[in-house]
C-alpha cells in the first residue's frame, strides 16, 4: 500500500475536485453499481419485466464523465443523453433511483407510465435526454442539442456516449460529422468496453483506436482509462471546457470492459476464460476507494458512511418502486398527437360496434 | 438569435402577397416560411444547400442573407444526421424546419423520423414541433429517385402528421399550421406544381392559417366521391368536368389536403350522399391510401354503397423515366374517366 499523504495534500484538489466532490465520486460509483445490483436480484425475481443491461466495471465512464458537466435543475445545465450503461451519468445529472426501478418494472407512477423502459426517460430540467434502442441516432439528436445552444450563443454543452459496436453505424457519422463541420459544443464518448453484445471490437473498426477518427473528423480526440474515474473526469473536463469556449465538438475513447452479457440473459460464452477476472482485478469502484484512502482524501470510515447511505437509499428506493402498481390497460390509449387519442378498440366497448370504432 | 425582419425589408420575391399579386404554390410556400421564420425566432431552416443557393428549388432564395447562418443552416448531405439535429433543436425549444432537396431522400431519415421522433411525445420525452418538407411526385422526367411519392411509407407510422396540399391558398395556409403544430409533420410538394401558372392565386394578406386534418371539397358532385390529393386533385378535375359535359355525371372531388390524421368523417359524408366512392392517388396501388380508405367506408359506410370502392393508382413498380414509361405508369384522366363511369353503370 502506497503511504499516507500529508495534511496538506488532503486540501489540495485533485484536477480541481474538493475532497467533498470525490465523496460525491463515490457516491455515484457506489449508488450505481448497487441499484443495479437491487435490479439483478428484482430481475431474477420475475419483478423486472425486460431486460437488464448492467454497467458493471464500467461505472466510471458515465459517472465521471457527466461529473465534468454543468449540472443544474431548472433546465438551463448542460445536457446528456445516456446509451444503456450510462446509468451512472443519469444519477450524476439527478435521476433518481426509484425512477430507474420502476421504470425497470414497468410501474404506472415511473418516468413513463409503463409505456418504455430502462435508461429510456427524459428530465430536460434535469438535463438528460432518453435514448432509444437505434443506435446513433442520439448523436444525430444530441448534435441537434448542441447547435442549438451554439446558436442561442448559450454556454452550454452537449454530451453522449456511445458503444464501440454503435460508432459503426451510419447514424453516428452524420450525427457527429454535423457536429464537427458546425462546431458545436458537442462532446462524444467512445465507451470502448470491449464488446458489443457478442461481436468483439476487433470486429468494429479496423482502425487501431477509436480517438484515432478524431483527427479525420478534424476534431478534438484524447482517449483514457475508463476504470480511472479522475483520468475520465480530468479527459471529459478537457473536451467540456473547449466545447464552452467555443471550441466545438470532441470525439473521447475511454477503454473499460463489461463484465456481464450484454444483458442479464446472456451467458457470455463467447468470452475467453479468465478475460472476466483479470478485468475484476481492475475494478473502477474498488481502485476509487483505495486511491481515495491512499491519497488521504478520505478515511475508510468516510467510504462506509457513504455505502451505508447508498445502501439505506436503494432500499428505500426499492420498496418503494415494488410496492408501485403497474399500469391500468387503457393507459394504452396515450396519444401519440397532442389533441387525439387512439380509437379504443371497437370488440372492447360495451357494446361492440364496428361503426363507432 | 437574429431579430424578427420588418416586412419592409422583404426581397422583391417575397412581397407579392403585402403588394396584392398572385402567387405560384412555390412563392406561396416561400412566403410561409419566411412569415413564421419573421413572426417566431424559434423557427429556424435546416438542409442541403438552403442558404448562399437558395435551396435546389430556390423556395428558401433570399433567406440566408436576411436571418443569418444560425436561422438558415447549410448542412453536410446527412438527411439522418439533420433530421435527428432538428428533433434536438426541438427538445431545447426551437421549431426546425426541415427541407429534404428531394422527398425521394427522405427514406434516409426513416429511422429518425419512425423511431425517434413519432414517438417521442408517447415516450414522455415530449413533442417534437418540427416539419420535413420537400418536392415529391412524378411527371417531370425525373426518373425513379426524384419523383417518388413516399408518403406511405410514414402514413402507418404512429405520430407523424402528413400533409400535402395541391394549390397556393392551402400549401400556405397548412405549412403555416405545420410550423406551429407541436407535433411532426411531413409536408409533401408536388414539384410539378411549385410553378404552374394555373394554380397562380391573389392570397389574402392577413395571416392564412389552415388547419391540419380537414379535407377540402375541391368540387361539389351527386353521383360518385373522388378521394383524392396532390396533382391528382386537378387530374381529376379535369376527368370531372368531361363526365360532365359528356355524360352528365357530376363527381365530389374531395382533396384530403391532411393524409395524417385523416379526415374520415368528411369521406364518409360524401358517400353517404353519392353512394360510390373512387380514390385515385399517384402513389403505386399496394398499401396506397386507397386501401385505408376503402376499409374506414367498408367500416362506417357500408350500407350506404351501391357499387365497390374501386381506386385508380400508378402502377406497382419505381417510376420510370422515358416520357412514354412514365405517362404509362402514372394515372392519366382517361383512367380516371373510366372508372367513374363504371362506378356510375354499376
Amino acid at each position: 500500500m502506497a503511504p499516507r499523504k500529508s495534511a496538506a495534500a488532503k486540501q489540495r484538489a485533485v484536477h480541481g475536485l474538493s475532497r467533498e466532490q470525490l465523496l460525491d465520486i463515490y457516491y455515484h460509483l457506489q449508488l450505481t453499481r448497487e441499484v443495479e445490483q437491487v435490479l439483478a436480484n428484482l430481475y431474477r425475481q420475475d419483478k423486472v419485466i425486460g431486460g437488464l443491461y448492467r454497467s458493471l466495471g464500467q461505472e466510471a465512464t458515465a459517472v465521471g464523465s457527466a461529473y465534468a458537466l454543468e449540472r443544474r435543475e431548472d433546465g438551463t445545465g448542460d445536457v446528456i443523453s445516456p446509451a444503456i450503461r450510462n446509468l451512472g451519468g443519469l444519477f450524476v445529472m439527478g435521476a433518481r433511483p426509484v425512477d430507474v426501478m420502476r421504470q425497470y418494472m414497468a410501474k404506472a407512477d415511473g418516468p413513463t407510465q409503463g409505456r418504455e423502459q430502462n435508461v429510456h426517460f427524459t428530465d430536460y430540467d434535469k438535463g438528460f435526454i432518453g435514448l432509444i434502442s437505434h443506435l446513433g441516432v442520439m448523436i444525430e439528436v444530441m448534435a441537434g442539442v448542441a447547435l442549438t445552444f451554439k446558436a442561442r450563443g448559450e454556454e452550454r454543452v452537449a454530451l453522449t456516449w456511445i458503444g464501440d459496436g454503435g460508432s459503426s453505424t451510419g447514424a453516428f457519422h452524420e450525427g457527429f460529422n454535423l457536429a464537427a463541420v458546425k462546431q458545436a459544443p458537442l462532446v462524444v464518448i467512445i465507451e470502448n468496453n470491449c464488446y458489443a453484445y457478442s461481436t468483439p471490437t476487433c470486429n468494429q473498426t479496423a482502425a487501431e483506436s477509436f480517438a484515432d477518427k478524431a483527427p479525420g473528423y478534424g476534431v478534438h480526440g484524447a482517449q483514457c482509462d475508463g476504470n480511472d474515474v479522475l483520468e475520465v473526469y480530468a479527459m471529459v473536463k478537457e473536451a467540456v471546457d473547449r466545447a464552452r469556449r467555443g471550441e466545438g465538438a470532441s470525439l473521447l475513447e475511454v477503454l473499460t470492459y463489461r463484465r456481464r452479457g450484454h444483458a442479464e440473459h446472456d451467458a457470455q460464452k463467447y468470452v475467453p476464460a479468465g478475460e472476466v477476472d483479470a478485468w475484476a482485478a481492475k475494478d473502477p469502484v474498488s481502485r476509487f476507494e483505495r486511491r481515495l484512502v491512499d491519497e488521504g482524501w478520505a478515511e475508510p470510515t468516510d467510504l462506509e458512511e457513504v455505502r451505508a447511505r447508498v445502501a439505506r437509499e436503494v432500499d428505500e428506493a426499492r420498496e418503494q418502486a415494488e410496492s408501485s402498481s403497474l399500469p391500468e390497460p387503457k393507459g394504452a390509449l396515450e396519444p401519440v398527437y397532442g389533441n387525439a387519442p387512439p380509437a379504443v378498440p371497437w370488440t372492447r366497448l360495451d357494446i361492440p360496434d364496428p361503426h363507432a370504432a | 438569435m437574429a431579430t424578427a425582419t420588418k416586412k419592409s425589408s422583404k426581397p422583391e420575391q417575397l412581397r407579392h402577397t403585402d403588394e396584392g399579386r398572385a402567387v405560384t404554390m412555390l412563392e406561396a410556400i416561400r412566403e410561409a416560411l419566411w412569415e413564421e421564420m419573421a413572426a417566431d425566432e424559434r423557427v429556424f431552416l435546416i438542409g442541403e444547400d438552403i442558404g448562399s443557393y437558395g435551396g435546389a428549388f430556390k423556395v428558401t432564395d433570399g433567406f440566408l442573407e436576411a436571418y443569418g447562418e444560425h436561422r438558415v443552416v447549410d448542412t453536410p448531405i446527412s438527411e439522418a444526421g439533420f433530421t435527428g439535429a432538428a428533433a434536438g433543436a426541438a427538445h431545447m425549444g426551437m421549431r426546425p424546419v426541415v427541407e429534404m432537396q428531394f422527398m425521394d431522400f427522405v427514406s434516409c431519415a426513416y429511422e429518425p423520423l419512425t423511431n425517434y421522433i413519432a414517438t417521442s411525445r408517447w415516450r414522455g420525452s415530449g413533442p417534437v414541433p418540427m416539419v420535413v418538407r420537400g418536392p415529391v411526385g412524378g411527371g417531370v422526367r425525373g426518373g425513379p429517385f426524384h419523383s417518388q411519392n413516399p408518403e406511405m411509407a410514414f402514413f402507418h407510422t404512429p405520430g407523424l402528421k402528413i400533409v400535402y396540399p395541391c394549390n397556393a391558398r392551402d400549401a400556405k395556409g397548412l405549412l403555416k399550421a405545420a410550423i406551429r403544430d407541436d407535433d411532426p409533420v411531413l409536408f409533401f410538394e408536388h414539384k410539378k406544381l411549385y410553378r404552374a401558372p394555373f394554380l397562380r392565386e391573389v392570397l389574402p394578406q392577413e395571416d392564412l392559417v389552415i388547419p391540419l386534418g380537414e379535407a377540402r371539397t375541391h368540387r361539389e358532385g351527386t353521383d360518385v366521391t373522388l378521394v383524392t390529393y396532390g396533382n391528382m386533385v386537378h387530374e381529376s378535375a379535369k376527368a370531372a368536368e368531361r363526365l360532365s359535359s359528356e355524360d352528365g355525371l357530376e363527381v365530389e372531388i374531395l382533396d384530403l389536403r391532411t393524409l395524417l390524421p385523416l379526415d374520415e368523417d368528411a369521406i364518409v359524408a360524401s358517400v353517404k350522399r353519392t353512394n360510390r366512392l373512387l380514390v385515385v392517388h399517384e402513389d403505386t396501388r399496394t398499401g396506397g391510401i386507397a386501401g385505408e380508405i376503402s376499409m374506414r367506408v367498408n367500416e362506417k359506410a357500408f350500407e350506404w354503397l351501391d357499387a365497390p370502392i374501386l381506386r385508380v393508382t400508378a402502377i406497382d413498380t419505381p417510376v420510370p423515366y422515358s416520357p412514354p414509361l412514365e405517362d404509362y405508369y402514372l394515372p392519366q384522366v382517361e383512367d380516371i374517366v373510366t372508372a367513374c363511369r363504371y362506378l356510375a353503370r354499376y
